[in-house]
């Protein structure tokens, strides 16, 4: 990784869903720097979520070009895009983020038995898996007793979006992709939440792209922008 | 991966079970279906070996066959004893087993017939008839018992027994005063020996000599002694055994009673009329293993229903598991990985069923039917079918591993709920 290269990348990127009429994306030039911190603004239907499909490696552009870690998108087919999301991107989102079935620890876990890459990054820091499981239940303020809690079910809300961020921060990925993950707390808790994800974040040095619409939070983030304000497609 | 797989079942269980019962009785019925077929016909080819010519009255093959040997139905004609002495008296022949049906006691054949029988009767593998205890019949009166008929009467060496006439459970003119003694008691065979009372051919002719036209004649009651010094010798009897002291001249012999001018007869090869009995109970086993096929057929439905029906509230955990970095391949994977361990549980538990059903249901039948059900682990014909249906529940689940593995490429990481 060359760290003067961006984290993200996107170079006049046009998306249109298969059966729309008209791009909802149109990106000129955007781009996230490593370990930079940027709040995404944008009503709902702005086409936030499928912008970050396309960093995701999820959906691919019609025309244009994402660079993400310095890989280009468009050069992974099927597979490779699967193990290339998998290598470098923790996602949160919303809500129901975790497996019912799994235990905390099975859950934080699930991305080191897809990726060797996160599982190697774990172990090449001299942590068990269990040890870096414990120590993220721990800097996310859960008691590490929680690691063996059987349903995941039994948490609040709180605390299993906690737990997602630490299944994102496992391996350390150098992005962090989180999808409104604060929409279903109240106050109090979103703040703390995002404390929480800066601090981990920080010790990871990874970036980390925050969407919502609640701009009241944008204020600690390194930059703040508008949907809008980048994707110069027209949404009827 | 599998761990996977296995937690999201327990997750599923009671769904999860309906489909493992579904599978669990089908694969029971039709393992049910295919150890009865298979019984029975082992049970049939087993009753009789070493005969080489069944004789009777001229009907079809298969009647003779059934109602000499199997003791189902009952004999169109008798057979003379003039004719009985000429088949005896063919240079061919080595030995002849006469049979007399027509009476019953409680239920169970009475069957006359002479010493040959315990000499040359043959079952199975060549198996004779043995004794459990007692001896042969010596005496007129005398009577040698299927361990059936001992077992479910029990009745013990030396018991009085009274023999009726008819073929019928209840209801019937009982012989009363020719009471019978029980002289030998056999051992199992597994074949209708068990279930029949033998008794002498002059014994048959004892329990009718005070009946005219087959009614009892009024009064007349004649002392056991006096009928002994009768001469019992029968006019007719129902079929004949023949052993002969060649296979090779088993044609010739057949031809000789087929064109025989006395009396209309019928020989018949016991194997050749079993099969023919075959293709006629085959439709019946065709249609029966329709019916199991189908049977399992319904129960994959039911597994591809319970696996698709589920997809659509599993598609939250398929999207967790694609951004947790499963690629569409492993959801695919945990789908069929799902219907086959479905399908698997789903076989033992009916192989379980099966064997339970078999070990509580031998006795039923074997009373019922005197179809002695063997106890014995799943041939090759069973693992095929036991194989077939597994790869048929990988087949099935490749159905909604398929939906799943398009939803998980389509709904991307959009959580749908």
């Amino acid at each position: 990784m060359n760290p003067t290269s961006p984290m993200v990348a996107l170079n006049q990127v046009r998306y249109q869903w298969p059966n729309g009429k008209q791009p909802v994306l149109s990106i000129d030039d955007f781009s996230i720097d490593a370990s930079e911190r940027v709040f995404l603004q944008g009503p709902s239907g702005s086409g936030k979520t499928t912008l970050l499909s396309l960093i995701a490696a999820v959906l691919t552009p019609q025309s244009g070009s994402i660079h993400v870690d310095g890989c280009e998108l468009n050069s992974l087919r099927g597979g490779q895009r699967d193990q290339f999301r998998v290598d470098h991107i923790g996602l949160v989102f919303q809500q129901f983020n975790l497996l019912p079935f799994l235990s905390v620890k099975d859950n934080i876990q699930l991305p080191c038995r897809f990726s060797k890459a996160r599982l190697a990054k774990v172990t090449d820091s001299g942590k068990s898996l269990n040890e870096e499981t414990e120590r993220l239940l721990v800097a996310m303020q859960l008691s590490p007793e929680k690691i063996n809690e059987v349903s995941v079910s039994n948490l609040s809300v709180g605390q299993q979006q906690r737990v997602a961020v630490a299944r994102a921060l496992i391996g350390r990925p150098p992005l962090i992709i989180a999808d409104e993950p604060t929409s279903a707390l109240d106050s109090d808790t979103r703040e703390a939440f995002i404390k929480l994800l800066f601090d981990e974040a920080d010790a990871a040095q990874c970036a980390v792209l925050f969407v919502s619409h609640d701009a009241s939070l944008a204020s600690v983030f390194d930059r703040k922008l508008n949907l809008r304000e980048i994707n110069s497609a027209q949404i009827s | 991966m599998f761990s996977l797989a296995l937690n999201s079942l327990r997750n599923r269980w009671s769904t999860a079970l309906l489909a493992v019962l579904a599978i669990a009785m089908s694969v029971a019925l039709i393992m049910s279906v295919e150890k009865i077929r298979r019984d029975a016909r082992s049970s049939f080819t087993q009753t009789v070996s070493g005969t080489d010519l069944i004789v009777g009255a001229r009907s079809g093959a298969v009647q003779l066959l059934l109602y000499s040997v199997f003791r189902i139905g009952n004999a169109t004609n008798n057979i003379s004893w003039e004719s009985v002495e000429d088949v005896m008296a063919n240079p061919a022949v080595d030995w002849v087993i006469p049979i007399s049906l027509g009476d019953s006691h409680k239920g169970f054949r009475v069957l006359g017939t002479s010493q040959n029988y315990f000499t040359h009767y043959r079952y199975g593998d060549k198996r004779s008839i043995e004794f459990a205890g007692g001896q042969p019949f010596d005496d007129v009166f005398d009577a040698v018992l299927g361990a059936d008929v001992a077992a479910e009467l029990n009745y013990q060496l030396g018991d009085s027994i009274v023999v009726a006439h008819g073929t019928g459970r209840v209801g019937l003119v009982a012989h009363e005063n020719q009471p019978f003694r029980v002289s030998g008691i056999l051992k199992p065979t597994g074949t209708p020996v068990d279930r029949a009372v033998h008794v002498s051919l002059e014994g048959i002719e004892a329990m009718h000599v005070d009946w005219r036209n087959g009614a009892q004649v009024r009064g007349a009651a004649t002392p056991a002694d006096e009928i002994r010094a009768m001469n019992l010798q029968p006019k007719a009897v129902t079929a004949l055994m023949v052993g002969l002291k060649s296979r090779a001249a088993v044609f010739r012999v057949q031809r000789a009673i087929n064109t025989y001018r006395e009396e209309p007869l019928l020989a018949i090869l016991p194997g050749v009329a079993l099969q023919e009995l075959w293709n006629l109970i085959r439709v019946a086993e065709k249609a029966l293993q329709g019916v199991s096929i189908c049977v399992v057929f319904a129960g994959l439905v039911n597994l591809i229903s319970v696996l698709l029906a589920g997809l659509n509230e599993r598609r939250r955990e398929m999207a967790v598991l694609r951004s947790a970095g499963a690629r569409p391949a492993h959801i695919f994977r945990l789908l069929c990985f799902e219907s086959v361990t479905l399908t698997l549980v789903g076989i033992v538990a009916g192989l379980v069923l099966h064997y339970t059903a078999m070990a509580i249901g031998a006795l039923y039948i074997q009373q019922n039917y005197g179809l002695a059900l063997t106890w014995a682990l799943p041939n090759r014909t069973d693992w095929t079918i036991l194989g077939a249906i597994l790869i048929a529940g990988l087949f099935a689940g490749t159905i909604p591993a398929l939906q799943a593995y398009r939803a998980s490429l389509s709904d991307g990481l959009s959580q749908r709920l």
